[in-house]
């Protein structure tokens, strides 16, 4: 049980990491968009569609990734060329997503989708736990290795620092002979390629179905982890996976009965009484509470970064959301 | 000039009852819906949208103008949904779902010459306001039945909503249908708190899934659980549509929501000026609640599904027939008393036989 109980925080997990960490890139350079969850719908019903029509889940990956690549770049045109306001702008890329998937998707209602199988190696997946390694989706390891790869991009390479340079201080850059425009237009591309993989996963492994608004303000979670993260990518990984975390077993709080905790074996079994009383405890609690814990989590972890002045201000891109204009 | 006034009494009685039935007949008329989900849900709010679709056949495009509005929040963005609606010119605003209710009657006060008619609710504050449901929980007492025989492990997952009494009676009725069979059943109830968020929805049934039951039934409105249902090997309900696309091996009945004729019935009635204000609360009787087919189901426990259905059917069959005790173990309802009408919608508590507490709204 334990196993399928961390096999589900992790499916529930990917999707908001995947679209994290693509914001992650997208504020380092100091660009805020908001768009998240619009890309991410985007990503999920085109992604679903593809790989509908073509029975291959890898050809609705790719396409989901495009689809969210093309989608930011009417950000990045708005946003970064013409130099409007990224919060409106953000906000109405999302505001477009939402009606634009739900009408592209129009056709896909009511259709058994194509689910991306597992991988198996055999022997290793068989292993206890092995399943939990060697025996997931592809795009679990796919959001894992992302990550790894963005807090090296960002902390060890030489483009990763002129990336984070163009988010602190744009006209300093500038003044260096970065090229400040096409560096934002890149990440924001990063961006929206992550937030329509996280879509992918939505409509192809979390649930292989397409439906109208189906991200169910994922988006937005997505949004609210960067700033929980404090825009380290580490942090990232374990804010989704706090808040996958809460939201699975809060339900299994509610499913558990507390006389069944007395015949519980494994690794709890020496502990029925402590869980017995634990459980009464959580049961007692409003499952409307419990539903709000994630969020009430993130909310309580924001205040107390922001406490912190001095902190806050050496991981915030000082230019973020700030438009920049090259003098002519 | 006597005849000149009598001439003028006549045609100005004459336009008086033609104005009069004029106002009571309506040649064309514009309906509007406002849906809690979007349309695309494949589920509750599909059911109602269909429902508006058949009913537009029925009647005829020409004669009938839909509008709707999808994704309505519950609160106070219903109010603005709605008033929208009724500065555009509808006729009849039908506001489907249970949220709506308290905003359903704040604007109908204001637009006493539009008729809103509110789905699941209790409310008629205003003449202009009709109240319609459908008694899903026959349906959900079906499915009791047959869980209880299917199921292998003796314990049923339930996914359900918001506790409000329709859900509340669902659970109770799916509870009950399934002690008929098996006294010891036992359910599992995870409240999601929510009507459709399809990933919450499939967490909640791989979370029952890991918690042991072997079918799971949801009143909650996507396909997700059917789905989940499918990967682990168990079995499922459709709800409010008929999901066997969604789960070939898996799909053992579905509740259909059949607002087609009420609808159709409303409108019409709004047409030729029989309009009355109701409070209606159709049944299987009624073409309102419809079984989908029985399916991946051993041929006895369809044949007692059957019987129950025709049992309900036919009337002479309530599904809260006592004896039924309280969850506490206080009697509810005595032997052979049935449940009043007035205190099902109001339902607020758990029979006995299921585990956990019911939360508070």
């Amino acid at each position: 049980m334990l196993e399928s109980i961390l096999l589900t925080i992790a499916t529930a997990a990917t999707p908001l990491l995947l679209a994290a960490i693509g914001e992650l890139v997208v504020e380092r350079s100091g660009v805020l968009n908001l768009g998240v969850e619009g890309m991410m719908l985007m990503g999920a019903v085109i992604g679903f569609g593809a790989a509908l029509s073509t029975g291959n889940p890898w050809i609705g990956v790719f396409a989901a990734i495009v689809a969210g690549m093309l989608f930011s770049m009417l950000f990045a045109v708005l946003a970064l060329s013409l130099a409007t306001n990224q919060v409106a702008t953000g906000l109405s890329l999302t505001l477009l997503g939402v009606g634009l998937s739900g009408m592209i998707g129009e056709a896909f209602v009511g259709q058994p989708g194509v689910k991306m199988a597992a991988i198996y190696i055999p022997g290793l997946t068989d292993l206890p736990f092995g399943r939990l390694f060697f025996g997931q989706d592809p795009l679990f390891y796919i959001s894992l290795l992302l990550t790894a790869g963005v807090a090296w991009f960002l902390f060890r390479t030489r483009a990763g620092l002129t990336l984070r340079s163009v988010g602190d201080s744009h006209s300093s850059a500038h003044a260096l002979g970065i090229k400040v425009i096409p560096i934002r237009y890149a990440a924001v591309a990063f961006g929206g390629a992550c937030a329509g993989l996280a879509g992918a996963q939505m409509s192809l492994v979390y649930t292989s179905q397409w439906i109208e608004n189906m991200t169910a303000g994922r988006g937005w979670i997505a949004l609210a982890l960067v700033v929980f993260a404090s825009w380290r990518p580490g942090r990232v990984l374990l804010g989704a996976y706090l808040f996958g975390a809460i939201t699975i077993l809060q339900l299994h709080v509610q499913a558990m009965s507390v006389n069944e905790i007395a015949q519980w074996t494994g690794p709890f079994a020496f502990v029925p009484e402590i869980g017995r009383w634990l459980l009464g405890a959580l049961k007692a609690v409003p499952t409307q509470f419990l539903s709000a814990l994630p969020y009430l989590a993130t909310v309580i972890v924001l205040v107390i970064i922001s406490r912190n002045r001095r902190l806050t201000l050496i991981n915030t891109p000082a230019s973020l959301g700030r438009p920049f204009v090259p003098d002519r | 000039m006597k005849k000149y006034m009598i001439a003028l009494a006549a045609s100005a009685a004459a336009i008086l009852a033609t104005g009069g039935i004029a106002s009571a007949q309506m040649e064309k008329v514009k309906a509007c819906f406002i849906y809690v989900g979007p349309i695309g849900d494949f589920g509750y709010s599909y059911q109602h949208h269909q429902g508006a679709l058949d009913m537009q056949k029925a009647i005829g495009a020409d004669k009938v103008e839909l509008s709707y509005l999808e994704s309505v929040p519950e609160g106070a963005d219903t109010e603005r949904a709605l008033e929208r609606l009724a500065r555009s010119g509808c006729n009849i605003i039908f506001a489907t779902s249970f949220g709506f209710m308290d905003g359903t009657n704040a604007v109908a006060g204001k637009f006493p010459d539009i008729k809103f008619e509110h789905a699941t609710g209790f409310k008629r504050d205003h003449p202009n306001v009709s109240t319609y449901n459908s008694k899903f929980h026959e349906g959900r007492y079906v499915q009791g039945v047959i869980a209880a025989k299917e199921s292998k492990k003796g314990v049923a997952g339930y996914i359900a909503s918001f506790a409000i009494p329709e859900v509340v009676m669902g659970i109770d009725a799916f509870v009950l249908g399934a002690q008929s069979v098996n006294p010891d059943f036992k359910v599992k109830v995870v409240w999601a708190n929510t009507w459709f968020d399809p990933a919450k929805e499939a967490d909640a049934a791989k979370a029952l899934f890991d918690q042991g039951v072997d079918i799971v039934t949801q009143h909650t409105d996507s396909t997700a659980p059917m789905q989940v249902a499918h990967e682990r090997g168990g079995k499922a309900f459709g709800q409010a549509t008929d999901m066997i696309k969604f789960g070939p091996e898996t799909q053992l009945t579905a509740i259909v929501d059949d607002w087609g004729p009420y609808y159709t019935e409303r409108v019409k009635a709004l047409m030729d000026g029989t309009y009355k204000q109701v409070d209606v609360w159709g049944g299987m009787k009624e073409g309102h609640v419809v079984m989908a087919p029985y399916t991946n189901m051993a041929d006895d426990t369809k044949k007692l599904a059957e019987e129950a259905e025709a049992k309900i059917k036919s009337g002479a069959f309530n599904p809260f027939t006592g004896p039924v005790k309280k969850q506490d173990g206080s009697e509810w309802l005595a032997a052979g008393a049935v449940a009043p009408d007035g205190e099902l919608l109001g339902l607020n508590f758990y029979v006995q036989g299921i585990d956990g507490e019911l939360p508070k709204n």
